[in-house]
Order: C-alpha cells, then structure tokens, then sequence
C-alpha cells in the first residue's frame, strides 16, 4: 500500500463531478486480504455469526488459495458509503479502485431500487449490521449457543423471503377485515331510509375479524417474527435483523449486472480521461481493467458462465455510445437486471459477445444451442426471479397453529426439493412451536404436503 | 464532507482487523457442530481400518461440511445456463467424465459443491462414543474374592504418616473439642486423624477374552478385514473396562495356532476349515490357564461359516465344552457383501448351543457399517445374560 494514490482521489473526484457523477461522500479504509475475504462471505463487514459463514469462509480461502478469486474492493452504499480496499492493491490497482467506487457510489444514490431501501432506514447498513452482531453475541451469552442458533438456523435460511413491496418497519395486518364500502347513495335508498328511521343503525355491518394471513404472505421473516404464537421477543429482533439486511442485499443483488457495469464504464472512462495519471499507473491500471471485464480466462475458447462486469461494461458502452450519457443516466436510475436485460441486450450484442445457451449431458459434456434471444435473456435472468428462491407463501395458519406455506409450483415451474424443505420446515418448526406444513409438488406434478419432522421436544 | 486527502480516516491499517477473525471463529463453531454430529459417522470411523496395522492412536475421518438448508427447487435434469466465447449452436464443451457418474469434479468445478474435509478423531474418544450406552457387567464378582491381595483405605488413627493427614477429619475433631470446653488451643495434637489402609482381597474383575478367527480360504480378504476390525474395536473397548484382561488371540483353518497381538491382526492363511480343531484349541488355552471360578470367560468366533460338514458333531461337542465354561460365547458371520438366506453349519451348532441355555448370540457383519452394530449387539444381549445371572433367575 503506497501512500501515493490518495493524492490523486481528489482529482478523480473532481473530473467525476465534471462528468456528472453524483454520490454521497464515501470513506476509503485499506484492510487486509483476510478480512476482504471476509467481506465476501459475510457480505458485510460487521455481521451476525452463524456456522453457516464458517463454512462459507473456509471454501472462499480454499478458493483465494488455489487463486481464483481476487477481491480489490467492497463498497457499502449509504450516506457516507464505505469502500473497503485490499491491503495488498499496488498503486495502480487503487487508481482504478477509486475510480470504480466512484461508479458504484453514483449508482447507489440514484438508481430507484437502492433508493427505495435506503429511504425505508438502511442508510446505515454497515453501522446497523454491526450492532445486530453486537445484539446477537449478547444474546448467545444471556441465552446459550444453541438457542440463538436454533433461532438463526430459521432466520437466515430464510432470508431471502422478504416482500420489497412493503415497509422495512412494517405495521400488522389491520384487525377487521375492511367493511364493504356502503352502496352509492341514490334517491331510492334515501327514501327507503325515510320509511324507519331506525332501520339504518340496526343495518351498520358488525366489524368482521380478519383471517391471518389475509392474503398469501411472502414476507415470511416477518410474519414468523409477527405472528409466532410463542416466540420471544429477543428472537423475534433476530429475525427483523436478518430482514433488514435483506433489505439491503436485495438490490445488490437484483442490480449486480448493471451495478458492475456501470462501475466498471466509469473506471474506464475516469481513466481515460485522467491526464494526471502518471502513464506507468495508467497502464497499468488499464491492464487491470481488462483482467476484469475479461469474459473468457485465459487461454480459454468459452467459458460456461457469463462474467457480469463484461455484460454490464459491454451493455452499458452501447448504450452511452448510441443513445448519449443522459439516457444512460436514466436507465441507470429506473432500471434493475431484470429491466435493463430485456430492454438494452439486443440480438445483435448477444452475437457480437458470443452468447450462448447451453445444455448439460449425461457424461459431463455441455452442448450449446440454438435458441432466440428471448430465451438467452431468460437463461440469464432466470436465477434472480425473487431473490433467487422459491416462491413460497404463508396462505393460513390453522386454528390449532398450524402454520401452513404454500410454494408456487406454477410459477417455478417444478417443485422443491423434498428433503431440504423438510429439514427447512424443521427449522421453521423449531421457532414457530407448533406443527408446520409445506405444499408443494412431487416430480409427477401430484400436490403433496410435507411437514417437518423428527420434532423435538421443546 | 467530501473525505479530502488530509482527513484522518483515509486508508490506515486498522490493527483491529488482525486481531479476531470472524470467518475462523465461524468454522470453528461448525468444526464443533459436525464433531457433535459425529456419531453418524460412527460406522464410518470404525471401518476406517488403517488404524489396526499402524496402532494409531486417532483415526482422520472424512467429513461433509455441513450444509445450512434452503428451500430450493428440485433437480430438474442436466444443468444449463449462459456461457460466452467462441462456439457454434451443436457443440459440445469441456470433457466427458471419465467415471461416467457426477463424481468428483477438479478443483475447478464451479458448483457450490460440499467439499469434504478431514477431521481427526482420537481412538479413545471413539470407543467412548462406541461403549457410551453399553453397560459391561464388569462388576459383578464372578465367585468369592480373588487371590489378588490389595491396599484398601479404611478408618483413621491417631497417629500416622504426615502424608495421610485427614484435614478435614482433623478440623471436625477440633470443633468437637471446642465445643465441649470452650476457650481451648485452636488445634492440639490430639486432634489430628490420619487415614488407615488395609489389606483385603480384591473382588475378581478379571477377564479372559479368547478371540477365535477363521482364516481358511474360504474368507476372503474383506472378510478377514471385517473380522479383524471387529475384534479391533471390542478389544480396545474390553481393555478399558477390565483392570486386567487377558485376550487371547486363536485363528484356525484345519489346524489352529495361538498368535500374540500384532500378529494376529496380520494373520492370513488358506485351506479348509475345521472349526472343531480351533474350538478344541481354545478349550484346551482355557483349561491351560484360565482359573474360571474367578475369571468371567468370553469367546467370540468370527467365521464365513462355510465349516467342513463331517465335522459338526465334532464342533458342536467343543463348542458345548467351551461355551459352558464361558460366560458368554459369540458368533460373528462375516459374508461380505451376500447375506445369505439359510442358516451356516456354524450358525446351526451355535444356534443348537444357545437352545441349550448357554449364554450366546449370533450376528451377521456384511459390511462395515454393521461393526458398530455388532459390538452394541454382544454387549447389550451379555450385559442382559449377565444380568439375569446375578439376579439367579436365568430362564
């Protein structure tokens, strides 16, 4: 780590500024590789334990061992973001670093999903997952180990069912089940009331009880933290604390191709445009930047995976190149993945890129083939749809508190994998303390119902 | 509040961060669940056989990592998915399995697979697991006291060796003197007690355990791994109940031979089987040495039970003069791989043997996950032989 980049941050913050960045001052910290590798599996810098990150942790060093992973940065929006640089980054490698924060601060402020979430109070992410950390490490000393475990086992395996569409600090559902509006008053009914002037009170609908759920809930982090029957509070914190991150993962996650891209377009760029930059560093730098938008390793004719930051750069170049940088902006603030695939990843940059969907085979062989560009955009975008799991809903909870989800077979077109909801429904049951059943669909299309089982005395 | 050059909380390695790691304090904690878990593993660790030939004192276990369930939709099929570069709509990318099955995949597989990881168990802790809930009759006085004279405390004296000094006895005493007369010394030298030891005879805890192995050509190597391994285990286990055990080790094909330990565990031979010679062997060590009035005897014959059929009167006689001198006598049949349907000319005699009130079992061993088992299975049903024993009431 060499002291000499930092000198050249104010510059580049300048020269983004000029060229219509916008971003909330972010706090540069140099860490060492370890903890970088840390960053990556936690996903935060500061966050709960569980032993499920343990696991996490050792294949993430197996992988930095064997040298395929390298981590230069991890930024954290928020207002101020953090950016967290690789200890052993040369001098270079900060210059391009600095130069890609920037992109992704400018994207976290303005594009609408991360917004969103920041505006529902993750502002603060960084600082709130560590005091979630704190909470949890004073609760596994108040309660013991295996009870907060039992607890994070359920949250975080179900960390993925949140409902973007509802408020972070979410209100329960209403009580009574909204009353049904009043007919349109016309001159017939007038009269008719006229008739017994008594009638009208008798005829004021009694308040009906809403069923729980009153639709089916998707948010199951908190409805399990709302409506266990017999949770307490401490544990019902830890699941709001694990929604709350999800709160933030969320759209990292659903804006990963164009977050990248769009970082990785203004490194370039910054770059490019930098004349400050010693020609060494410069160089450099720009090797760098190849190394990281490179869609195929070296050596290679194809790779069977797509590098995001290549299809984010490569989509974003087109975009500024044939419709100039203010539509570019505004796709970069309205859109997420899902948005920006279907309307920029064109047939004719799919060819130029050389996408192309692929088939296993029995014998560990993958044949590529032929197939439109609709379905090359849905092979890409297929393993984002909500979150990346199964639609799974609360659609009742039976009158002897028997929780009852339903997963959507339709729409995922294929059922889940019997074991793991099992032990998933174990999970559940341990916190929701009574029976828990799952329907979903075998291999045949036939419903079937699972429920947890070896239940253990709690 | 742009952060400029100058401000302080630009990059400086925060020696916070060297201090505490929460990935390995994370791995740790699942280290600890999978050891917790290890008990279904247990069948694993006892076939792992290497540890017989080395006398190794732990055993490295190949582990899964744990795996935090999710909801996940099911296999649908072979993989697919979006790849780049240079190919063609018809071709075929990266190179056929050679095993044909989704085996193990170079470290350059991408999948999130369960990589496995090797844990390290000591030897003792394994036959704690194993012998947890067996409860062995080790206490039970065969008949009357031993010849084995021993040092037993009992009671206290005034005077003594200082390194016997009973402290506690020694306070109470003085207490007990204050109180009568109050305002004395705080301690004289008639307080003092000092413990007292004895010589009585022990009660017999001895035990003998003959071990007796087919090692005709009927067993085939994985047979005779299977044998040993058992008889591995249930020794290891024996030895840390018993004070003084002695195992005998026999292995016989058509003739029988007494080996000393080490050897035994090498043992391999070939020819017929005779099963008659290797009891008669065993008999004949008993009647050598064994004083059964005070000794608890135990036999356990691991065999494929394939016996020379002239010779099942012969065994069968032996087998009643052994098993009644025994405590328990045991019947391991190892056919690796095929249980078989009817009853062997070894499992016929030891049935006949048991029928006529002898304390006796069998068990088929066809793989190495029945070793564990086999042992709960000797040691619950002679723990209950023995049990019925003492109480005098054998059906």
């Amino acid at each position: 780590m060499t002291q000499d980049w930092r000198s050249h941050v104010p510059q580049l913050e300048d020269l983004a500024r000029e060229l219509g960045l916008d971003w909330s001052p972010v706090i540069f910290e140099a860490v060492p590789d370890s903890f970088m590798s840390e960053i990556a599996v936690y996903g935060l810098p500061v966050r709960m334990p569980h032993w499920s990150f343990g696991a996490r942790y050792i294949y993430q060093l197996v992988q930095r061992h064997m040298g395929y992973s390298r981590l230069f940065e991890v930024v954290f929006p928020g207002n101020p973001g953090h950016a967290y640089l690789a200890a052993s980054n040369g001098l270079s490698d900060n210059i391009l670093v600095t130069a890609h924060v920037l992109g992704h601060a400018d994207f976290s402020k303005n594009n609408m999903l991360f917004r969103r979430c920041q505006e529902q109070g993750n502002a603060h992410i960084v600082e709130h997952a560590a005091s979630h950390a704190r909470q949890i490490e004073r609760n596994i000393e108040t309660y013991g180990q295996e009870a907060v475990e039992r607890v994070l086992d359920a949250a975080l395996s179900l960390e993925q069912y949140i409902d973007l569409d509802q408020a972070l600090r979410r209100q329960r559902y209403p009580e009574y089940a909204t009353p049904v509006k009043p007919l349109v008053d016309d001159g017939f009914r007038a009269r008719f009331a006229a008739l017994d002037p008594g009638a009208g009170a008798v005829a004021a609908p009694r308040p009906v009880r809403a069923p729980i759920p009153p639709h089916p809930e998707r948010d199951l982090l908190w409805f399990l933290a709302t409506y266990a029957p017999e949770m307490e509070s401490w544990e019902r914190d830890i699941f709001l604390a694990v929604r709350e991150e999800s709160f933030y993962f969320y759209p990292v996650f659903a804006t990963q191709i164009m977050n990248e891209g769009w970082a990785s377009y203004w490194h370039a760029r910054l770059l490019r445009e930098a004349d400050f930059i010693p020609q060494a560093a410069y160089l450099d730098a720009i090797k760098c930047h190849s190394d990281v938008v490179r869609p195929i390793a070296a050596g290679e004719q194809s790779a069977l995976s797509v590098n995001p930051y290549h299809l984010g750069f490569t989509l974003w170049e087109e975009i500024v190149k044939h419709e100039g940088l203010d539509a570019a902006r505004r796709i970069r603030r309205e859109d997420d993945d899902f948005s920006f695939l279907r309307n920029h990843l064109t047939k004719e940059i799919a060819t130029d890129m050389g996408l192309f969907r692929f088939q296993g085979q029995q014998n560990g062989q993958f044949k590529v083939l032929a197939g439109d560009i609709d379905e090359l955009r849905e092979g890409l975008l297929s393993g984002k749809y909500n979150f990346g799991a199964p639609r799974v809903a609360v659609t009742e909870v039976r009158s002897d508190g028997t929780l009852v989800l339903r997963h959507d077979a339709t729409l995922d077109g294929r059922g889940l994998d019997v074991d793991r909801a099992r032990k998933v429904l174990e999970y559940v049951r341990s916190v929701w303390r009574r029976p828990v059943l799952l329907k979903t669909v075998d291999a045949a299309a036939k419903a079937v119902e699972l429920s947890a089982e070896n239940v253990a005395a709690a | 509040m742009e952060p400029g050059p100058n401000e302080p909380s630009l990059p400086k390695i925060n020696g916070w961060y060297e201090l505490f790691s929460r990935g390995a304090r994370d791995w740790l904690r699942h280290s600890d669940k999978i050891r917790d878990a290890v008990r279904d593993h247990l069948p694993q660790i006892i076939a792992g056989s290497d540890i017989i030939n080395h006398g190794a004192r732990s055993v490295q276990v190949p582990v899964r990592m744990l795996e935090h369930f999710r909801f996940r939709l099911r296999a649908d099929g072979e993989p697919s998915g979006v790849g780049q570069g240079n190919a063609k709509p018809g071709d075929v990318l990266g190179a056929p399995n050679p095993s044909g099955g989704a085996g193990q995949k170079g470290p350059g597989g991408r999948g999130r697979g369960a990589p496995e990881l090797m844990l390290e168990f000591k030897v003792d802790d394994v036959i704690d697991w194993l012998w947890e809930d067996l409860q062995l009759p080790n206490l039970q006085p065969r008949s009357g006291p031993s010849d084995e004279m021993q040092w037993k405390r009992e009671g206290w004296d005034r005077r003594g060796a200082r390194s016997r000094l009973d402290r506690r006895r020694s306070l109470k005493e003085a207490v007990k003197r204050r109180a009568q007369g109050p305002g004395g010394k705080s301690f004289t030298d008639e307080d003092l007690r000092y413990r007292q030891l004895t010589r009585r005879r022990s009660p017999s805890v001895n035990a003998t355990v003959f071990f007796l192995l087919d090692v005709s050509g009927s067993m085939t190597e994985r047979d005779r791994q299977l044998a040993k391994t058992f008889f591995f285990w249930v020794a290891a286990g024996l030895r840390r109940e018993y004070q003084s055990l002695e195992i005998v080790f026999v292995a016989h094909t058509t003739e029988a031979w007494e080996f000393n330990e080490p050897d035994f565990f090498k043992v391999t031979g070939s020819g017929g089987t005779v099963a008659s010679v290797g009891l008669a062997k065993v008999g004949e060590i008993m009647a050598d040495r064994c004083n059964c009035a005070s000794t608890n005897v135990y036999l356990f014959y691991a065999s494929d039970g394939d016996n020379a059929s002239d010779d099942a009167a012969a065994a069968r006689t032996e087998l009643e003069a052994v098993a009644r001198r025994a405590r328990y006598s045991g019947y391991v049949e190892v056919t690796a791989g095929t249980p078989r349907s009817t009853p062997t000319e070894t499992a016929k005699i030891f049935k006949e043997v048991v029928a006529c009130g002898m304390a006796g079992g069998r068990f088929v061993i066809s793989g190495p996950d029945d070793i564990t088992t086999a042992v709960r299975h000797f040691f619950t049903a002679e723990a209950q032989a023995a049990q019925a024993d003492a109480s005098g009431s054998a059906p």
